[in-house]
């Protein structure tokens, strides 16, 4: 194979990103300039109406008025995510930490044991929140039992449960990129700051924690993005009360059938992502100069 | 400035027993002094630079800098600063950064820094560097940031891990005497770990050969060189000749020392009286000085190096002789 043939290797994986991912996404962007059919899918006008309903209510008598509920769902929706990646990055940072001291055998087996929840349905885990967070699931149980309350405390379907289920769910996505960075931290950069009167604590600020950013922006935009999007935690956990933005568009495909709505919301998440993505990177670059 | 007294460490390791990586070692080093631990790896004088350091803390024994003993001091907390192998740079931060880094720990003024940091880029001749990354320079220049970041604090002592090994030949032999010029500059202890016993030779005043884990002897260049107290020394520094006893007609349980340097080659014909008596194996033309290889009647074999060259050829009969006073008699 010639030297300027070599991109037929990877036109398999082009092929099946094209057709099922880019392909795809300009489809939701095109569903979202369509009218609703009220059986499913999308028919003829085109027009703006699926993102004007975003932000205004059509009224009986067919006009406009402002009504920012969708709106506030994409708003807390950000708040969720955002809460959810930094609770990981301070729960998986030292996590990460933990592993690279290991002995590379332990550092194995632990780094199976972040991986481990994956093996086991995301569904079937998020249910099992449930058993542990009802009224009469093991935690409450277990209080009682202790004494500690009387009363069960109300620990599902609130705020609190869905943050719990995102963190839990997103967690190793945070994990894991950190823990890639830290171990290719050079251990003598840290005796060598040792060495020239760094505390544990300027250790930190002043070597790990550079050095580590890297992985800790990726592993935040690992979480970031699916738990903007996310659905699951926020319905089985959340009770469905307070809709997030993943619930909405998901009802938008199917008991709503209003799929242009459900395109626009789509295409709104995503630029969303990408705006902090195109941050992210342009802030990463500026850095390395 | 640093007293080393019956220090002792073993290292536990999983499967084997505990390997004992210094047994027992005593060492004092001086004030002001160019100090140098040499001996092949796995000898244990890096070792001993990292219980120094206080990277490591010894299995027993204490050790002493600057008169108070450092057992239960972090190495943040000693006076000690130390140039490492792989330089250990900080990569994301300039050359001044790197060596501010030291000075900023202590919480020194920022007047008293950028001075410092001036003067060490300064004194390592890479004064236009400041605002370069470490990986933008070649590895001498980052050998040079690593010996300035270390001496900006001004510690009492300056520990040096092989610094010059990931040098080619040339960068190494300026950098032997831009670090001696350093050292007397500074007025601060050096101590240097080298297995390179030329690198020890030119550099140190005084040096300590070491083998797994003992520290066979301790003297300055001139002293090792002439008087080896151990084979292990004498073959290490420098060319030797060991010689069995037996095959010059002495004591077997002796070994005789001799440098190539010293020893004569003279034709067999002449009638000419020596130690001993063989051929020629091979010549070796070195430039200003010819390396003659020589097989003892006895089977030994001996190196003589000498300047110029007598009119000796491959196989050649000879005598070989050298003065009393330049041969060292050591046990087996």
């Amino acid at each position: 194979m010639g030297p300027n043939r070599t991109y037929l290797l990877i036109a398999p994986a082009m092929l099946v990103i094209g057709i099922f991912m880019v392909l795809p996404l300009f489809l939701a962007v095109a569903y979202s300039f369509m009218t609703a059919n009220p059986y499913g899918g999308v028919t003829a006008p085109a027009t703006f109406d699926a993102y004007l309903q975003f932000l205004y209510q059509r009224d009986f008598d067919d006009s406009l008025v402002f009504s920012p509920s969708y709106a506030l769902i994409i708003l807390r929706s950000i708040y969720l995510a955002i809460a959810t990646t930094l609770i990981c990055l301070v729960l998986g940072l030292p996590v990460a930490w933990y592993i690279v001291c290991q002995t590379p055998e332990r550092r194995r087996v632990l780094l199976f044991a972040v991986t481990l929840p994956f093996w086991i349905n995301t569904l079937i885990r998020t249910y099992c929140w449930i058993l542990i967070l009802r009224d009469e699931g093991l935690a409450n149980g277990a209080l009682r039992h202790a004494g500690i309350i009387s009363d069960p405390l109300p620990l599902l379907y609130n705020d609190g449960s869905i943050l719990l289920g995102l963190v839990y769910t997103f967690l190793p996505f945070m994990v894991l990129p950190i823990y890639s960075t830290l171990e290719r931290i050079d251990p003598r950069l840290i005796e060598a700051a040792h060495d020239l009167y760094a505390s544990r604590a300027a250790v930190f600020r002043r070597i790990v924690w550079p050095l580590a950013r890297p992985g800790a922006l990726a592993g935040a935009t690992l979480v970031f993005a699916p738990a903007l999007g996310s659905f699951l935690a926020p319905d089985l956990l959340g009770g469905g009360k307070k809709l997030l933005i993943g619930s909405l568009i998901q009802m938008q495909f199917t008991s709503s059938r209003n799929w242009p709505f459900g395109a626009a919301l789509s295409t709104v998440v995503t630029v969303v992502v990408l705006t902090v993505f195109v941050i992210r990177s342009r802030r990463a670059q500026e850095e390395r100069r | 400035m640093i007293d080393i007294q019956s220090v002792s460490k073993s290292f536990v390791t999983r499967d084997a027993d505990p390997v004992h990586a210094l047994n027992d070692v005593s060492l004092e080093i001086y004030d002001n002094e160019f100090f140098t631990l040499l001996g092949p790896s796995g000898c244990g004088k890096t070792t001993l630079l990292r219980l120094i350091a206080g990277f490591e803390a010894p299995s027993s024994g204490t050790i002493r800098i600057a008169g108070s003993d450092v057992a239960a001091l972090p190495p943040q907390k000693r006076p000690v600063n130390t140039v490492f192998q792989s330089y250990a740079l900080f990569p994301h931060m300039s050359v001044a950064e790197n060596v501010a880094f030291g000075l900023e720990m202590q919480n020194a003024p920022k007047s008293l820094i950028d001075e410092r940091v001036r003067e060490a880029l300064e004194m390592v001749r890479l004064e236009g560097f400041a605002t370069r990354r470490p990986a933008q320079l070649s590895g001498g220049q980052q050998q040079r940031v690593a010996v300035a970041r270390a001496l900006a604090p001004k510690p009492s002592v300056l520990l040096l891990d092989e610094p010059l090994s990931a040098l080619d030949l040339k960068l190494r032999k300026g950098m032997q005497s831009e670090l001696k010029r350093l050292q007397r500059e500074t007025g601060i202890t050096f101590v240097l770990v080298t297995h390179d016993q030329e690198e020890a030779l030119a550099m140190s005043d005084r040096i300590a050969v070491m083998r797994s884990g003992d520290v066979l002897q301790v003297g300055t260049p001139r002293d090792i060189y002439d008087n080896p107290q151990d084979r292990f020394v004498a073959d290490f520094i420098g060319e030797s000749n060991l010689l069995p006893g037996a095959a010059l007609g002495r004591d077997p349980a002796k070994t005789i020392v001799v440098r190539p340097e010293h020893i004569v080659v003279s034709p067999a014909s002449d009638g000419a009286r020596g130690h001993a008596r063989g051929a020629v194996s091979a010549i070796t033309f070195l430039g200003s000085d010819t390396l003659y290889e020589i097989v003892l009647e006895e089977g030994a074999r001996l190196q003589s190096r000498s300047r110029g060259g007598a009119a000796l050829a491959t196989g050649d009969r000879v005598v070989v002789d050298w003065a009393r006073d330049a041969e060292r008699e050591l046990a087996n």
